[in-house]
């Protein structure tokens, strides 16, 4: 019992620790889980680290949620998967509560409406920037490009749930994938 | 009971939201369609915040817009929305690991859903663009062409495109470190 509490803290230390030494999304996430579960922990090796990383990305959710359950479930079962997920969250329910409401108090200086219209300029880039990156490894085909349009197209000009999309393109891969095979 | 409405909306988020990264941007704009709860330049600002802070960018953005709504509790609960369906459903295919990553089906609707996420996350960043880089009002107020863009928004997001994508030395620098810059550029010229 203790040992299992021990090691349950032990899970959320270290993913709160992957947590705040990640910036950005899924993919800048490898370093640090490297250098803590791999190198520090010797909870995993390398490989199994690429393989959680492959499923949690094709897998619904937050790629980082997704692979710090996997990893906590795998050393100390369901409320381990729970224990490492909490972990990863935490810090940025600490730091990015303590912003939004400095935000908030804030936001109607002049000086920091200047300053966030300057951010959004590069919220812009930053986007174009990921979905550029994004286009390259899912637009393959003329199939998947009209996936992408059609999907595109759509959301901006009409207001339907992006739930929609998200099934309707699934069903779509399938049926493609599906006839491709009876042709050949 | 606003906690409820929040837990559900991050749930279905959490659920839908493939690929990570931006992924979790156009559930985002669809619940500001629906509840009103944040206005589209909230999640501008908010997207920014979350990419130049620690922490996975879907969780960033779930608790800003929960505390926003909802104060502290709204954030812990939003939280706790984006990430419940994660840990069930990685917790089903932990138990049949093998199988799941050969499933021809698994693979066929990755096949679908890569670049529908992609046309999504364009989809939202376009709104993006409409918010920071067209002047919509200005345009119709004086029917001039010339003033349906702002000039010094694209000037400055072809400098950082260029900076983020063709120069070596700046390409692989932080988000964070052009967020940064593109503020104080903002405080001083906007």
């Amino acid at each position: 019992m203790k040992d299992k509490l021990k090691q349950l803290g032990r899970l959320l230390i270290t993913f709160a620790v992957v947590g705040v030494t990640t910036f950005g999304g899924g993919y800048a996430m490898l370093p640090a889980l490297q250098r803590e579960v791999v190198e520090k922990r010797r909870w995993a090796t390398d490989e199994e680290v690429m393989d959680w990383y492959a499923i949690g990305q094709c897998t619904p959710g937050v790629i980082a949620v997704n692979t710090a359950t996997f990893v906590g479930q795998k050393q100390a079962g369901v409320l381990g998967g729970i224990f490492a997920t909490l972990g990863v969250v935490f810090p940025s329910l600490v730091i990015i509560t303590i912003i939004a409401a400095f935000i908030q108090n804030f936001a109607h200086l002049p000086a920091v409406q200047s300053a966030f219209a300057g951010i959004r300029v590069c919220v812009c880039v930053l986007i174009l920037n990921a979905v550029v990156k994004l286009w390259k490894k899912s637009v393959v085909d003329w199939k998947t490009l009209l996936i992408f349009i059609a999907v595109f197209a759509c959301s901006v000009f009409l207001s339907i749930s992006p739930v929609i999309y998200v099934l309707a393109a699934a069903i779509a891969g399938i049926i493609v994938k599906e006839l491709e095979a009876r042709k050949s | 009971m606003i906690y409820l409405r929040l837990f559900w909306e991050f749930f279905k988020t959490g659920l839908f939201a493939v690929g990570g990264g931006l992924a979790t941007l156009p559930f985002i704009y669809d619940i500001s369609d629906r509840t009103g709860w944040f206005t589209y330049q909230q999640i501008a600002d908010m997207i920014a915040v979350s990419e130049s802070t620690p922490g996975p960018i879907g969780v960033n953005t779930a608790t800003y817009v929960g505390y926003i709504t909802g104060g502290l509790p709204g954030a812990i609960v939003a939280t706790l929305g984006l990430v419940t369906p994660a840990i069930i459903i990685i917790l089903i295919i932990v138990s049949c690991l093998k199988k799941f990553r050969e499933n021809r089906f698994v693979d066929h609707a990755f096949y679908g859903l890569r670049p529908a996420s992609a046309g999504l996350i364009a989809a939202a960043g376009f709104s993006v663009v409409m918010l920071a880089l067209v002047r919509e009002d200005a345009f119709k107020a004086s029917g001039n062409i010339l003033d349906l863009f702002s000039w010094k928004g694209l000037a400055l997001a072809a400098v950082i495109w260029v900076l983020t994508n063709l120069v070596k030395k700046t390409k692989d620098l932080h988000p964070m470190f052009f967020i940064a810059a593109s503020a104080v550029v903002g405080i001083l010229v906007f």
